[in-house]
Order: structure tokens, then sequence, then C-alpha cells
């Protein structure tokens, strides 16, 4: 079984990598390397401040967009192409091993992209501030707390790609982030509403991924540390309604017909 | 034991925005393949061929019925180990080469790291494709990726190999090549089940088949005995120009070479036509049966789902076409 998992999160990652995925790359280089460049001429505070800001938001955003452009595919666009009927039909291949496989593909991909940006990033951070120290621990954490993100929104993507055609899975899957980055506003509006509203907007406010949770960016830009409850806290809850995804994905395809 | 057994297996969809439409698939179908065979599974498109794969290979649930391939329940996933299966227009994945596409099926059937690259180079080889083992998929032509279809549904050494319309797609060189790979699995004891709407492939190949027609099963049988099914024609040989008008009269053209003339008719109308012959005082030269194919016998099974006098004028064109 761990065999045919790798095997097909391999084939996912190659396919990723091969469709030149991690060009992306080279635009998050020239943008690092811009802002050092540019925002090098003002005070060094600052300066820090913008390239933690502008280069944790760009790591995020690229990996959101791959995750939601590749992961509305993993599964519909296989079975348009038929690509998986070699897989699923004769080959003992139970269909949550491709689910599952496809998502470690994925989730794969967008940490090695992740980590290479990361490198790129924390080499902008030393050259701006001289150095790297223990203070600057916060920004692991913020980019863990990233990496938590792209397994929210694979998940979900491949959730929408089990039953949905890629050009609806997008908009799920950008809606259900836009919505998750307001979540806690949700949350603070369902609290000032009454009756039926409230009750629908705090489970709305419940229901959609808690992505506010997870985004640290400006409060480690300004050297506040992370509560280590909260990294606890968002592991804990990514793991949960990561599975719970998953589930419903590996459910639907379970009971699909590939016609 | 069977290497295939199909009780009742029958498929239904729902169709229409409401999901309130019922189209059938597959009708009750009961079919059994032995071990061994190579079976060809016949009809035009939409008899129910590709559903009876999907169905078979757990691509598709079914809405009543059950089977078994190589003792075991098609649900059990284990067996997969032992069956290739080649879809109608493989599509794979273009960024592989051939080489890495067979590899991986080959890693997910569960084959042994230390035999994996000799049976993938073996598997590519037999399919005349070795050379390009590491050429991207996306640069193939269709021909070519029949053949890699064909590679990856052997890669395993399965016991069971179902290969759906294998000859789609294929120059008559090819063809031939699928033909003899197909005659030396059969060879070496595998069971071969096809599905193909190429009848001459199928007569020359395999032991039994089964016709459907609109997803119910028409006939199954040895290729002979069902030819025998098929009442002939017979080829009429004579002299005598003044006969034409009257053998004509019959439904058949005359075909005329100096002073021979010849005519091919259904058996049934043979009397009629020696009557006529005799009484326009023609000289009868011979009367040969002429030998039934196993498009005539298809087209038979075909026929009999249209209605009666219209479709019998069309199966008598056909079968002279």
């Amino acid at each position: 079984m761990i065999g045919r998992l790798w095997a097909i999160a391999f084939n996912t990652f190659r396919e990723a990598v091969r469709d030149r995925v991690l060009y992306n790359l080279i635009l998050f280089a020239l943008l690092i390397v811009g802002a050092s460049v540019l925002f090098g001429q003002i005070s060094l505070d600052i300066n820090r401040i913008v390239l933690i800001n502008l280069g944790l938001t760009a790591i995020s955003l690229f990996g959101i967009i791959i995750a939601i452009f590749i992961g509305i595919g993993l599964v519909s666009k296989e079975i348009e192409k038929k690509t998986l009927y070699t897989v699923l039909a004769a080959r003992p291949v139970r269909r949550w091993e491709f689910i599952a496989g496809k998502f470690l593909g994925l989730v794969m991909t967008l940490m090695v992209n992740a980590g290479l940006m990361s490198v790129g990033f924390f080499a902008a951070v030393l050259y701006v501030s001289h150095g790297l120290g223990r203070a600057d621990w916060p920004l692991v954490t913020a980019i863990y707390f990233i990496l938590l993100q792209f397994v929210l929104i694979t998940a979900l993507a491949l959730l929408f790609s089990t039953f949905s055609t890629p050009i609806f899975s997008s908009i799920f899957a950008f809606a259900i982030f836009a919505l998750g980055t307001f979540a806690e506003d949700l949350r603070g509006f369902a609290q000032m509403a009454h009756g039926v509203t409230r009750w629908a907007m705090t489970f709305a406010s419940y229901l959609v991924p808690n992505f506010a949770a997870l985004n640290v960016i400006s409060q480690v830009a300004h050297d506040t540390p992370v509560e280590p409850r909260l990294v606890l806290l968002n592991t804990a809850y990514v793991v949960v309604y990561a599975t719970a995804v998953l589930t419903a994905a590996v459910w639907i395809f379970g009971r699909r017909n590939l016609k | 034991m069977a290497a295939i057994e199909i009780l009742g297996l029958e498929k239904s969809y729902t169709t229409g925005f409401f999901r309130n439409k019922l189209k059938t698939g597959l009708k009750p179908l009961t079919l059994t393949v032995e071990e061994g065979e190579v079976f060809g599974c016949l009809g035009p498109n939409g008899a129910g061929k590709t559903t009876t794969l999907k169905l078979l290979l757990g691509l598709v649930f079914p809405t009543a019925g059950t089977a078994r391939i190589l003792g075991r329940p098609i649900d059990d996933i284990e067996m997969k180990r032992w069956i290739g299966f080649l879809p109608e227009q493989p599509y794979f994945y273009d960024h592989l080469t051939p080489l890495e596409l067979l590899d991986y099926y080959a890693r997910l059937s569960g084959v042994d790291a230390r035999e994996r690259k000799a049976k993938v180079a073996r598997a590519l080889a037999r399919v005349g494709m070795g050379e390009h083992g590491r050429t991207q998929l996306r640069k193939f032509s269709k021909g070519m990726l029949q053949r890699v279809g064909i590679a990856q549904a052997i890669v395993h050494d399965p016991r069971l190999v179902l290969l759906d319309e294998p000859m789609s797609g294929l120059d008559p060189v090819g063809r031939r090549e699928v033909r003899d790979l197909v005659q030396e699995l059969h060879d070496e004891g595998k069971t071969i089940f096809f599905s193909t709407h190429i009848l001459g492939d199928a007569e020359t190949l395999c032991d039994r088949v089964a016709v459907l027609n609109k997803g119910e099963l028409r006939g199954v049988g040895i290729v002979d005995d069902l030819v025998r099914e098929v009442k002939g024609d017979v080829e009429v040989v004579w002299t005598g120009a003044q006969a034409v008008g009257p053998i004509e009269a019959l439904g058949a053209r005359t075909k005329i070479t100096g002073d021979v003339l010849r005519v091919v008719l259904p058996e049934a109308k043979l009397d009629q036509a020696l009557d006529a012959l005799r009484q326009n005082g023609a000289r009868l030269t011979s009367v040969t049966p002429v030998r039934a194919t196993l498009e005539d016998y298809f087209l038979s099974k075909i026929d009999d789902a249209k209605d009666g006098a219209s479709a019998d004028g069309a199966h008598a064109t056909e079968v002279r076409a």
C-alpha cells in the first residue's frame, strides 16, 4: 500500500515539475531581489518589515494559486483524459489510495516549492538584517502555517475535483479561500446578528476553513512571537479539517461511476 | 476454472436534468469465458461492449448481478494483480516516457523491484517500441500510443488481458502485429477478452465470440458454429441471357462475363431461380454455396433488432456489399 501511495504521489509531483510549475520560482526570485534592492534605500527596520510581509505573502499566494490550479484537475483531468482507467481498472489500487496519493503528491510539490522560496526568502532577510538569529524563529513558524494552509486548500481543491468541472472547482476553491481568510470576521458578524441569521452565520463561519488563524505574517513581521499553543492548535485543526475533507472526497469518488 | 463468469450483470443510468430518465447500458448479461480462451465481444457502437468491460473492472458499478474474474469477485482488489487492460483510445500521462510509464504501472501492480526493469523492457520490445523508450509520450502518434497501451496491459505478466478495441488507430502493419501478439499471448496460455467491431480480426483470432447489440446479448458461441447458423447464399452460373430479367426480379444483380452469367442469391430463393432458368431455356452451369462469414452472422443478429421487412432488405444489401 505504501509503495502504491508513493508511486502515485511521486507521479503527481513529477507531472507538476515537468509541467513547469516550479517556474514560478523565477518570478518569486525577481520579486524578492527587487524588493530587497528597492526598499534597501529606506531605513533598516522598515525594509525588514516590508520584505517579510512581501516575501511571506508571496510564498503563501504563489502556493495557494498552484494548489488550486493543480488541485482542481487532480481527479477531474484524470477522468476526462481517462488516464485513471489504467490505474484503477487493472491495478490493485483502491480508490482511496488514488485520492491519498494525489493529495500527497501535490502537497509534496507545494512543500518543495515553498522550501525553495524559503531559502531565497531567508537569504534576502539575511542580506537586509546582516544576520539571522533566534529572533527570526517566528518566521519559520509563519512558513509552517503557510504550509498548513496549502494542506487545507489542496484537500478542498481535491474534494471539488471529485465531483465538479475544473472551472466550477476553481470558483468554489477561491471562494472558500476568500471566505476562510475572513472566517474570524464572519464570527464577529454572526455575534451581531439575531435569530436564524445568527445561527446560519455562526454555522458558516465554523464550516469554512479558518485561514485567518493560519496567517501570522503581519505579526512576525513586527517581531511579535507566536504562542506555542497556537502552533499546536493550528496543527490539530488542519489535521482534523483536512482529514474530514479528504474523507468526503474519498466517499464521493468511491461511489462515482467512471463512465 | 472460468477466467470470467458473468451472472445477470446489468447497468442502468439515470439521465436528464432531474435524473429522472432511465437509460439502459447493459441488459442482464450472463456469460462465461474459459481460461486460455481468446474471446471476442462484438457489437456496433453503443452495444454495451465497453460498459461490460467497465463493469468487470470496477470502473462503474452494476445495477444488478454479479461477476467473478479468475474465481474472485470483481470487487476483490487483489485479483487485479492478474489482469491487464487496454482502454479504448488510450491516453496516458504524456509527461512520461514509455519506460517511466511502464515502470509506474509495474510498481502499482506490485512487480518486484528486481524484475521491474527487465519486464518493462520486454513489454516495450514486444510491441515494437523498444527504441522509443526514452521519448516523452506527448510526441507519439496515435498508433504508437496504442502500442504503449498494449505494453502497459501486459507489463506485469497478467493471466487475463482485456482489450477494448485493440486495433483502433493502427495501420494494417500495426494491426497485423497486434494480431500476432494476441496469438502469442494465447500460446502462452493467457486468456484474452477483447471488444471490437472489426470482424475480420475477431474471426481470425477468437475461439468464441459474443454479439451484443443495444445492451443485449444476441448470440454467443464458437465462430464456426455461429456461422453455420446463418442461412448462406448460393452462386448460380448459367448461359442464356434471356433469363436475366426473371432472375433479377428475385432481387439480385447479374454479373455478365462474355456468355457466362452469374448471380448470388439467398439460398431460400434457389428453387425460384432454377425454375426461372428452366422456363427461359437457359443452360445451368453450376450452383455453389457461398460460405457465410462472421460478418453475415453479426449482421443477422444486429438486423434481428430492426423492424421486419426493412431490416431484411438492409441485410441483403449489406451482406452483398
